[in-house]
């Protein structure tokens, strides 16, 4: 589904993606893990069209998405959930869901899955009406993956989800981003937690400086001596 | 006191202007963070090409709404194509730029409209057609016009709408959405220059209203008008705080008031030394009042420097 090959990105001089290959398949959750600075975020936010890939191709269902406007993006069926989880403070949770299905004009079914948010967050539906900038990190966490769904995405990408969240909160999310997974979403999970990422993903990346140095199935990484002592603390 | 409720009536009148136009900049520095200095030469445009549809229709023989609303939509798709224009050659190339800079173009902007409405229309002032049927009406003593009480209440219905628009549509949303976080707002799939070239053509529309109700009121026009009203509107923002919708609405009746009493009670104050000619100065002891004590205006929130 996504396959990307000689991604580079930089910023200035400084290259943070040095010619990086991965796929996703249909239907699978792949992850990327990597310290902090290895060019996790750089590379979705290339993906995404935030930032400008210095090299390199992204093909997405056959079709090559790197020169795209970053708002065409999401019509073509890929939400990001970025960094920092980045709703829109001064609205709603209904409004900032609304946002989410911005490109959207089919209003019923715009409802149905607003209610199917709710029901992966019931906290959120306690606060439909609240700004969002009043609620904690973990439920606005929460309405980034609810407003990334509403756009009824085939290509989710999260990006950093477990970031400042108390450890109960990300068992909450996570739950989530396996249900969503077992419906059948595919989903490219960047994450810095890497034990929380390979127990939740199928396949995994291994990314140290811009660089993409180890992969295989996650169960295996989880067994694999160097990630153990790398990124899992043992 | 009948001064007083007159002097009221004219700075609600006044003060309903100021807000129209007061919208047009705080819409853009909400979405923008910039202050559009040439917006005030807009509503300059919008004046003169109302004026010179209505002294083209008036010999006619047209009903007089109808003149109205043929010059009001004329002045709309002139100053729309203005406003369009001037963010796409003056700010849009400059939308990465150090602050300064589109300041400096939006000043740069604002002289050669000036300079345009000159030579298009002259040096002189252009008297407006007596075509309205004015009737004026007794209240508390005080005297108001049909045609005041007209622009009071466009005015308020237009505001009503752009709020309801802003608060309750999509677009409104994708506005407030730009306003907020730019790259979000594309990731949502919201074309964010379609939306700021938007700000600007409403913004533009409101101008061209307010340029016609100027000019009706004060029975004239000017191609150096959008000066000092552009100031006074921008004054009116920062008033209510700039960025903030129902703020630019307050701060430009706020103001109206302001200038209208202190322009009745001036003479009073000073023992005659200064006249009702000098009610500009209210305006801009209230601009350099609110920097200094409530830089965040009225209702307005505290705001830091955004990078």
């Amino acid at each position: 589904m996504l396959e990307v090959t000689g991604l580079r990105v930089a910023y200035g001089g400084i290259q943070a993606v040095r010619g990086i290959s991965f796929h996703v398949n249909d239907g699978e959750m792949v992850a990327l893990i990597g310290a902090n600075g290895a060019g996790k975020t750089s590379t979705l936010k290339a993906l995404s069209r935030l930032l400008n890939a210095a090299g390199g191709s992204v093909r997405y269902g056959g079709r090559e998405i790197s020169a795209l406007a970053p708002h065409q993006l999401i019509s073509q069926g890929i939400a990001l959930v970025p960094e920092g989880r980045g709703v829109f403070p001064r609205m709603s949770i209904v409004e900032n869901l609304l946002m989410g299905a911005y490109i959207r004009d089919d209003k019923a079914a715009i409802a149905a899955d607003q209610h199917h948010v709710f029901s992966l967050f019931p906290r959120l539906a306690e606060r439909a009406q609240q700004l969002a900038g009043t609620l904690s990190g973990g439920e606005q966490q929460m309405l980034a993956i609810g407003r990334a769904l509403m756009s009824r995405p085939k290509l989710l990408l999260l990006d950093e989800p477990s970031m400042g969240l108390a450890p109960l909160m990300v068992q909450k999310i996570f739950e989530v981003i396996r249900t969503v997974a077992d419906e059948g979403m595919t989903v490219l999970l960047v994450e810095q937690n890497a034990k929380l990422a390979l127990e939740v993903s199928r396949r995994a990346y291994v990314m140290e400086s811009g660089e993409i140095t180890l992969t295989d199935d996650s169960a295996k990484l989880l067994e694999n001596p160097r990630v153990r002592e790398a990124y899992l603390g043992e | 006191m009948d001064i007083f409720i007159q002097q009221i009536i004219n700075g609600l009148v006044l003060g309903s202007i100021y807000a129209l136009v007061a919208l047009g900049y705080t819409m853009v520095y909400g979405i923008m963070g910039l202050i559009n200095f040439a917006h005030g030469e807009v509503v300059m445009i919008g004046a003169m090409v109302a004026l010179t549809v209505i002294k083209l229709l008036a010999g006619s023989g047209l009903p007089v709404y109808i003149v109205i609303l043929v010059a009001l939509i004329a002045a709309s798709a002139v100053c729309m194509a203005v406003g369009y224009a001037i963010e796409r050659i003056a700010y849009r190339p400059l939308r990465r730029a150090p602050k300064l800079a589109p300041l400096i173009t939006a000043i740069g902007v604002s002289i050669v409209l000036q300079n345009l409405a000159m030579l298009v229309w002259g040096r002189n002032y252009h008297a407006f057609p007596p075509i309205l049927p004015v009737s004026e009406h007794e209240i508390l003593g005080a005297t108001i016009t049909s045609v005041q009480v007209a622009i009071v209440l466009i005015a308020a219905l237009l505001m009503a709408a752009l709020i309801a628009l802003i608060d309750h549509t999509r677009l409104g949303r994708a506005m407030r959405a730009t306003s907020e976080n730019p790259p979000i707002a594309q990731l949502m799939g919201v074309n964010i220059n379609q939306i700021i070239s938007l700000t600007f053509v409403i913004g533009s529309a409101l101008a061209a209203v307010a340029g016609l109700m100027v000019s009706a009121n004060y029975s004239i026009a000017h191609y150096y008008m959008g000066f000092m009203l552009g100031l006074k509107a921008f004054t009116a923002a920062v008033l209510g705080g700039i960025g903030n919708i129902a703020g630019a609405v307050l701060g430009g009746i706020l103001l109206g008031l302001i200038e209208s009493l202190g322009a009745g009670y001036i003479g009073d104050f000073t023992g005659g030394f200064l006249g009702s000619n000098y009610q500009d100065i209210f305006a801009f002891f209230v601009l350099i009042g609110v920097l200094v004590f409530r830089p965040s205006g009225l209702i307005g929130e505290k705001v830091s420097e955004r990078a």
